[in-house]
Order: C-alpha cells, then sequence, then structure tokens
C-alpha cells in the first residue's frame, strides 16, 4: 500500500472561464479503493476525464503509472490507456455488437491472439461479472445492471491496473447496486487493482471505499478513511455525508440574492 | 444591435457558421485519410476494418439502391415528357434520347443519387455517431485506445464514396431507361432508335466527370455527417438537430460543390 499509483499535482481546468478544478492534488495509492465524492457539478466527472487522459488540464501535472499523462504523444496515451480500464456512468456498451464482441473489442484490436484464445479469454472476464451466459445478447436486450456488469468486463478485458468507475450506482435498485458494490470490492482484493470510484451515493461509497476524498466546488474539502468521513465535525461534510437538508451547501444555493432578484427591473 | 449592424452581424454569422463547419469537416477529413492505411492494412485493425466496411458498404450502398432507381427513373421519365412538346415543335423529338442522355450522365445521375443518398445515409451516420457520443460510446472507445477516426468514419468515408460511385451508375442506366420507356411508349420513338442515339451523343467524358463528381459527392455526404455527429452535444435533442443539420448542409454544399464542379469542366472544356 506504498506505491504511489496516480499523482494529482495542482490541477486546474477551466470551461469557457468557469473554474471546475481549483488546483487540486490527489495522491492514489497503489491496489486502495479510493472514492471521491462531490455533488452535481463538483468536478468529479472532470476529474475523473483527466486522470483517463480525454481532457488535458490547463494547468498542473496528473503523473499515472510513473508517466506524465499531459506531455503525451498520441502513441504514448494509447499505450497508457492499454493498461487502464474504465467503467462508464450508462456502461457505454457499443449497441450494434453483443456482449461478446464488446468484450472481445479491445483484445482484438490491441492483441494478436488468436480467435480460440479471445474466446476463452472473453469467457472468463464474463464470469468474472456474472455473465457467461448471456454472451450472445445484444446490449439493448440487458437491464441496467446488466449493461454495467458487461462494460466491468470490457474495462477488465486487457487484465487493468487501474479501474476506473464513474458512478457505478446511477440508475440501478438498491439490490443490483449493492451487487455491483460487492463485485467491485471482490475485483479490488482478487486482482489487485487500484480503484478509482466516481459517485455521490453514500452507501455505496461507504461500502468499498478504502479511503474518501470530497470534492466541492472545484476543491478537495476533506480525505480520510469512511470512519473519520462519518464521525466528521465538519458542517459541509456532515451535511453531505448524512444527507441534511440544512447546512452550507443548501444555505450557499439560498443565498443567492433571491431579493435582489425579484426586485430586480427587467433590462 | 441596430437595425444597420444587424445584417452584417447576421451574414459574418452564416460565414462563421460555414468556415467552421469547412474546416471542422476538412480537418476529420485530413484525420481520417491519414488512418486510411491502418484502418485497412495495419496488423490489427485488419479483420474489423474490412468487416466494417463490408458491413457500411451494405447499409449505405445496397439498401439504397431500390430508392435511388426509382427516384431516377422518374426524373428520366419526367424529362422526356417535358422535353416532348417542344423538341416535337422543331421537328426532332427522337432528339429526347441525346438530351436525357447527357443530363442524366453529366449531372441528374450523380446528383440526384447524391441528395437520395444524403437522407439514406446521411442522416443515419449522423444520428447514429451522435446517439454513440451521448452515450458515451465515443469516449469508451478513446478509453480504450481505440481510435474512433479510424473505427468509425474511416469505414463510413470510404464506403460511402464507393457506394456513391456505383450509385450513380445505376442511376445513369434507371434514368436513361425512365426516358427510353416514357419514349417508347407514349412519343412513339422506337427502344432501337433511342439506344442509338443515346450513345451516338454520350462520350466517354460525359461519364467520367459524371463519375468523379458522384465520388466527390460521397465523401462530402459521409465527412460532413461524422463531423456533424461526432459534434453532438446535449442528448436526444441534440441528436435530432444534427441529424436535420446534416441533411440541410450537406445538399447546399452539395449543390455548390456541383456547380464548382460544372464551372471547371465548362472552363476546361471536358
Amino acid at each position: 500500500m506504498s506505491d504511489v499509483a496516480i499523482q494529482v499535482r495542482d490541477v486546474t481546468k477551466k470551461y469557457d472561464n468557469r473554474v471546475i478544478l481549483d488546483a487540486i492534488g490527489l495522491d492514489v495509492q497503489e491496489a486502495e479503493t479510493l472514492v471521491i465524492l462531490g455533488g452535481s457539478g463538483s468536478g468529479k466527472s472532470t476529474l475523473l476525464r483527466l486522470m483517463i487522459g480525454n481532457i488535458i488540464p490547463d494547468a498542473g501535472t496528473i503523473l499515472s503509472l510513473g508517466k506524465d499523462l499531459c506531455a503525451m504523444t498520441p502513441r504514448q496515451l494509447a499505450d497508457y490507456r492499454r493498461s487502464i480500464g474504465v467503467l462508464f456512468q450508462s456502461g457505454a456498451l457499443f449497441n450494434s455488437m453483443t456482449v461478446f464482441d464488446n468484450v472481445a473489442l479491445p483484445i482484438r484490436e490491441h492483441t494478436d491472439v488468436p480467435e480460440e484464445t479471445i474466446s476463452i479469454m472473453v469467457k472468463i472476464k464474463l464470469e468474472l461479472v456474472g455473465l457467461r451466459q448471456h454472451a450472445d445478447k445484444m446490449p439493448s436486450e440487458l437491464s441496467g445492471g446488466m449493461k454495467k456488469r458487461a462494460g466491468l468486463a470490457r474495462a477488465l478485458a486487457l487484465d487493468p491496473k487501474v479501474l476506473f468507475y464513474d458512478e457505478p450506482s446511477a440508475g440501478l435498485d438498491p439490490v443490483t447496486s449493492a451487487e455491483i458494490d460487492q463485485l467491485i470490492i471482490d475485483l479490488n482484493e482478487k486482482l489487485g487493482v487500484t480503484t478509482v470510484v466516481v459517485t455521490h451515493e453514500m452507501d455505496s461509497a461507504f461500502r468499498i471505499a478504502d479511503r474518501m476524498v470530497l470534492l466541492d466546488r472545484g476543491k478537495f474539502i476533506v480525505s480520510g478513511s469512511p470512519d473519520e468521513m462519518r464521525n466528521s465535525k465538519d458542517p459541509l461534510v456532515r451535511q453531505f455525508v448524512h444527507g441534511l437538508t440544512e447546512g452550507p451547501l443548501t444555505d450557499r444555493r439560498r443565498a443567492g440574492g433571491y431579493e435582489s432578484d425579484l426586485l430586480a427591473e427587467d433590462i | 444591435m441596430n437595425l444597420i449592424t444587424r445584417p452584417f452581424i447576421l451574414i459574418g454569422d452564416a460565414v462563421i457558421q460555414w468556415l467552421e463547419l469547412i474546416g471542422g469537416a476538412g480537418y476529420l477529413f485530413v484525420d481520417a485519410a491519414r488512418s486510411v492505411h491502418v484502418a485497412l492494412f495495419g496488423k490489427r485493425g485488419r479483420r474489423l476494418g474490412w468487416d466494417s466496411l463490408w458491413a457500411q458498404m451494405v447499409r449505405v450502398g445496397v439498401r439504397s439502391i431500390p430508392i435511388v432507381s426509382l427516384v431516377v427513373f422518374c426524373i428520366g421519365a419526367i424529362l422526356a415528357f417535358q422535353m416532348a412538346p417542344i423538341l416535337r415543335d422543331y421537328g426532332a423529338l427522337e432528339r429526347v434520347a441525346d438530351i436525357i442522355a447527357v443530363a442524366m450522365f453529366r449531372e441528374l445521375g450523380p446528383i440526384m443519387s447524391a441528395i437520395v443518398l444524403t437522407g439514406f445515409a446521411g442522416a443515419s451516420i449522423a444520428a447514429e455517431i451522435g446517439t454513440m457520443v451521448v452515450s458515451e460510446e465515443i469516449e469508451a472507445l478513446e478509453a480504450q485506445a481505440i481510435s474512433p477516426i479510424r473505427f468509425l468514419v474511416v469505414p463510413r468515408i470510404l464506403s460511402t464514396t464507393a457506394m456513391m460511385v456505383c450509385l450513380a451508375v445505376i442511376g445513369d442506366i434507371m434514368g436513361v431507361t425512365g426516358g427510353m420507356l416514357v419514349s417508347r411508349g407514349f412519343l412513339g420513338i422506337g427502344m432501337l432508335q433511342y439506344v442509338h442515339h443515346t450513345f451516338d451523343n454520350i462520350k466517354m467524358q460525359d461519364f467520367i466527370t459524371g463519375l468523379v463528381k458522384a465520388g466527390c459527392f460521397g465523401t462530402i455526404i459521409s465527412t460532413l455527417a461524422c463531423h456533424l455527429g461526432l459534434g453532438v452535444t446535449g442528448g436526444a435533442q441534440g441528436v435530432g438537430v444534427a441529424t436535420t443539420r446534416t441533411v440541410v448542409l450537406t445538399i447546399v454544399a452539395l449543390i455548390l460543390v456541383d456547380l464548382m464542379f460544372t464551372g471547371v469542366f465548362y472552363f476546361l472544356g471536358w
């Protein structure tokens, strides 16, 4: 648990002069499960996209698996992406292919493995996520939970060193959500992969996290173990973790100049 | 904005939009052209490259044959009816065949097929790629180090270009056939006489310039559709907007490019 897998240093990201991430720093230890918490618009998805190299920061550096993501040639970036796996919010399966072909795609694209071996590899990945019987189905025939499992199998196809999850329990019922959480824990333990999860679901976060960080308005508020988070005295953390309707997060929204807005003359 | 500056602003906006479109689509085209060899002959992409090229050709080309045939056949028939009274006045009714032949091979075969293909394939490519953007599939491709340009754009541009040339040939034949059947049935021109007039007047140049245009049309249709599809933002509504924009902008672009080609061919004496 000592080596650092991903190092984020002073990273700033803006969209049209709106600061999404403000000089943040973060270390992800090897083989740990780190949960990035934050409300909608807190910049947590942007942080995830930065770490998978889909966008580059306006300032700061990201070192992932020992490589600088900001100074990569397209070829190096492709190499890096082959060593990570990403589960997107919707699963992001290719709708024109069967589940089997979806999982086989990265193997076919990036290796010279013969088709018989691919078939075995795909079956192993599908068994890991419990979908071996559904290999021949099209994505449209799968439920939301199964789509995420299939997306996870595809993310695992090339035996990644780091797995990223974008809102793994979004849109799932509590039981399916718990199953996906268990899967995340199992994979982390069985395969020893470094796991980064972006979510706002507290139940899920507490189940899977070794360590949590809370992102708010582009800055990290706090970082700690699930227990530390649960017992935190910080009012903002308390409101977020316990889902309270009273606290700094809601006060901020209310302080939006309601009065002057009502009384303002039309321009 | 007041009354004086308003027209300038509107025109300027339109010009910027078109420049952006041309620039974006051109950039995409160059990117695609650079990865053609990897898509088709690269060690790893080979299997998928040819498979998806084939699938796209069937989807873009083969399925649109009936509708292209019908449309251009009707245009040929309409032309015959329209020309007949004027030519009869000149006592040169049998020249219907000459006019239809030149009009079809040089102009109507390619452009009508291209317009039909815009609605048929352009819209569907834009909607498909736009939906893939919305459902994170493009991002997923990138995250797996699979270039969406090589994987999605190259097969679509190649297949649309190739199939557009084939469709133009089919369109040419169907248009002439339409004119021939009307001439035979209603104008009293014999089939053989019609065919003779067609082949006497058509030069290889007419045929080739038509096909060159058709190839360019195919590239334009697919490049614009891919470009606008990849630029989709904002969910299902965005897909709808992109699809409409693809059809409208592509048809305008086709006509403009057609005009350019025809002008150039005219001055070159082809």
